[in-house]
């Protein structure tokens, strides 16, 4: 089953660094090596290893491997394989879409604020729908924040309200019109059959429904958000794994004020 | 108690319990007066109604809210019905179906003596009883045979939405050696104010809770725990605004363990608290009687709080829900307490100071089966440092003698168990435990040393907590946001008017019949 893993002949490959044709990198350039784990409904044996290497091959792989395997259960088999991919991708000629603000700590958010809109911006922000996560919201939100990162509401430059979880999006606007509201944020956690969607949706068409959606910066957030993700549905800005609300307090602060230039 | 292996001051836990029975006094003397439409839909659920109207709202919904609206609902559901009993001499189900039908006012009824009602419906309540006590002795009697595994309890989550795939993860979970089926609830149903009915194979992030799907859940387990030679435990959730009636549901059809906390509920759920603290007490009673391990929440405060910093709050916490657990006769080895492993893994000796947290908690409750949380609000994606945490988590259980293991899965944060998630934690735990068994029989903490003056710490801070809330009740204490960092007003929060005074005709005789066990 090692057969490859301690091969010391020579490689047959180009090993040059070519950003046109990058490929995944074990410990020599262009190898592809790449490791993959994944269930297969079919009982362990002999067979499920050839059909978990040619679905590999399917996949892309060249010299599939199997290097371990065990039955979950009863007609399901669980692998853990390597292969060298056979795909590349050119680097150089990919866009993605990004949130476009500088990043600035708070202070400096804060500082900007001040000199550039002379007063608090009201900021309100909830899990909607039915998600009852708030750690996103909180960790962008609260005092305390995340990894070192203040929250909102520890910034002079926000009035920030956090309104928790699990709050119907018409609740949700209902107090963005109370609050004189400049910007909105959203968190979704739980995406799974795609809820998060159909409810980031809803809001956007309230928002226009009631003539707000171009009164207020309106973002959303969570692990499964991209900044694309959010364009496409009708928001501002999209705040994915590993944003912060140094992220977040930037982009409202550049964007209110590119907006009332 | 055995002797501390953390030095801990006997006096001061004794101190701490005595305060945290005082609090608990001051909510049992608030819910004593009261009842809500969730309680008496269980009282509904108790006396045999079942079933769905045209429109699919269940039957005991349909009952209560016709006192509701009429404005009698204080006088009481075991009132209404035996009155009614004894008018037309049909059965409880007989009754809710002509409500439903509205061929009957149970408001409009000539009312008969109190006797007459009592004899009308009390074979009807012990009938109840003795349907719940079967399936106890159920319980009982797979446990005397075939047995079950040994503690920390093997717990793992399904969550597929659809039962009938619920089912094959389960029995798959249970070979591989999970001792504990909780099956998540779809998100939303806390809020929910009826339990939907019949099989269903549609939700998200979890499966609704009903009886029918408790039905085929336990069945399944009943199934694989026979094949594999080891009860297996089946969970829900008796949380959010139909905690009493799961309890009811889940008495009836052989749930083993079941969350139900009201202080998760107001903080994380946003469910006012009178109305779920009254709640808590009767499905407390019910979950007590049917031999279920109760799970409280403390776990998540962790999840908003820092678990360095209000490591107190979860303690203060589960002293008051031990004594809110007795209030309803829940003996000690029912009470599933919780608390969690939410150290930042940047933290310098964070497995120290988490180590001390559960050698404590372990001792100030030793006869509670621990529920012990893997941690959540640190795994970031990183799967391969997210099983290293798991093992960490791991450790300190089997060291500690928790009693009952959420397992950590290395996809946290990422999406619901795969089958192979769920392997791979039970591989790791197993390892584990397996490996360490004994290590807390072999190792004790030195004096002054940074864990035992870390669980000292933390006991104090909870006493100061606990003076602080029995000074000021629990409701002005969660006002002002004391656990989890969230703030809750006493008459804010989703289910406020369900609540109801009790009337002079109001009685229910399963509170005091299930607390003597009868």
């Amino acid at each position: 089953m090692s057969e490859g893993l301690y091969n010391m002949k020579a490689r047959d490959f180009d090993t040059t660094h070519d950003l046109k044709n990058i490929k995944p990198y074990g410990d020599t350039m262009n190898d592809g090596k790449t490791q993959l784990s994944f269930t297969l409904p079919v009982p362990a044996g002999n067979e499920a290893i050839e059909a978990a290497k040619l679905l590999m091959k399917k996949m892309g792989f060249e010299n599939p491997q199997v290097v371990f395997y065990k039955e979950l259960t009863k007609g399901f088999t669980f692998f853990n394989c390597y292969g060298s991919c056979t795909h590349s991708v050119d680097f150089t000629s990919i866009h993605v879409p990004k949130v476009e603000s500088t990043t600035w700590d708070m202070q400096q958010t804060d500082e900007y604020i001040r000199e550039n809109i002379g007063r608090k911006l009201v900021v309100i922000g909830a899990s909607t729908g039915t998600d009852a996560h708030t750690v996103g919201i909180d960790a962008i939100m609260n005092m305390k924040g995340f990894a070192g990162h203040y929250g909102l509401e520890r910034y002079e430059g926000f009035e920030a309200i956090n309104l928790g979880s699990q709050v119907p999006n018409d609740e949700f606007i209902a107090k963005a019109i109370e609050l004189n509201a400049d910007a909105l944020l959203v968190s979704q956690t739980v995406t799974q059959k795609d809820v998060h969607i159909k409810n980031l949706v809803e809001l956007v068409e309230m928002l226009e429904a009631e003539g707000l959606r171009s009164k207020v910066i309106l973002c959303c957030g969570g692990p499964r958000i991209s900044h694309e993700l959010a364009k496409e549905l009708g928001y501002d800005a999209g705040f994915g794994l590993n944003s912060y609300a140094d992220d977040v307090a930037s982009f409202i602060a550049q964007e209110f004020v590119s907006r009332n230039r | 108690m055995q002797k501390s292996k953390l030095g801990l001051d006997r006096n001061k836990i004794s101190y701490a319990r005595s305060i945290a029975a005082e609090i608990a006094g001051g909510v049992q003397q608030f819910v004593e007066n009261y009842t809500t439409v969730a309680v008496e839909r269980t009282l509904s659920r108790l006396l045999g109604i079942d079933g769905i109207d045209e429109n699919a709202v269940p039957l005991p919904n349909v009952v209560v809210d016709s006192l509701k609206d009429k404005g009698v609902l204080g006088q009481g559901v075991i009132f209404f019905i035996g009155n009614a009993m004894v008018e037309t001499g049909l059965s409880p189900q007989e009754i809710a179906e002509q409500v439903s039908a509205g061929k009957i006012d149970l408001s409009r009824l000539p009312v008969h003596p109190k006797e007459k009602i009592d004899a009308a419906i009390m074979p009807v309540v012990h009938e109840s009883l003795n349907r719940i006590k079967a399936r106890r002795a159920r319980r009982e009697n797979y446990l005397n045979t075939i047995g079950e595994g040994p503690k920390p309890y093997i717990y793992v989550i399904v969550a597929t939405g659809n039962i009938y795939e619920d089912v094959v993860q389960a029995q798959a979970a249970a070979r591989q050696g999970a001792d504990i089926i909780a099956v998540i609830r779809t998100t939303g149903q806390s809020l929910l104010d009826y339990v939907p009915y019949g099989a269903t194979t549609e939700g998200f992030g979890g499966t609704y809770a009903t009886q029918e799907n408790f039905r085929i859940m336990r069945a399944a387990l009943d199934e694989v725990g026979e094949e594999v030679g080891r009860y297996i435990r089946l969970c829900n959730y008796c949380s959010g605004l139909c905690m009493p009636e799961i309890a009811a549901m889940g008495a009836f059809e052989g749930l083993d363990v079941m969350l139900n906390d009201a202080l998760y509920g107001i903080l994380f759920r946003d469910i006012n608290m009178q109305r779920t603290l009254i709640d808590q007490y009767f499905s407390r009673i019910i979950n007590g009687y049917a031999g279920v391990i109760i799970n409280t929440g403390e776990d998540n405060y962790l999840t908003t709080a820092d678990a360095l910093e209000e490591a107190h709050t979860v303690l203060a916490s589960d002293l008051i829900n031990e004594q809110l657990a007795l209030i309803a006769a829940i003996p000690q080895k029912q009470m599933g307490l919780g608390h969690a492993f939410e150290m930042d893994p940047d933290l310098e000796n964070g497995f120290l100071y988490e180590l001390a947290q559960a050698q404590m908690t372990r001792e100030i409750f030793p006869e509670a089966p621990l529920k012990y949380m893997p941690p959540t609000k640190f795994m970031t994606g990183n799967v391969f440092r997210g099983l290293i945490q798991n093992a960490l988590f791991n450790a300190i259980s089997i060291w500690t003698g928790q009693g009952i293991q959420l397992l950590g899965m290395m996809t946290e944060a990422i999406h619901t168990p795969f089958m192979s998630d769920r392997y791979l934690a039970i591989e790791n735990a197993r390892y584990i435990f397996n490996n360490l068994k004994n290590i807390g029989d072999e190792v004790e903490f030195r004096e002054d040393g940074i864990i035992r003056n870390r669980a000292k710490e933390v006991l104090d801070k909870a006493i100061e907590l606990l003076e602080v809330l029995r000074s000021e009740g629990l409701f002005n204490a969660l006002e002002q946001g004391k656990f989890g960092a969230v703030k809750r007003s006493k008459t804010g929060g989703k289910g406020l008017a369900g609540v109801v005074e009790r009337g002079a005709n109001y009685s229910n005789p399963f509170v005091e019949l299930m607390k003597n066990r009868k």
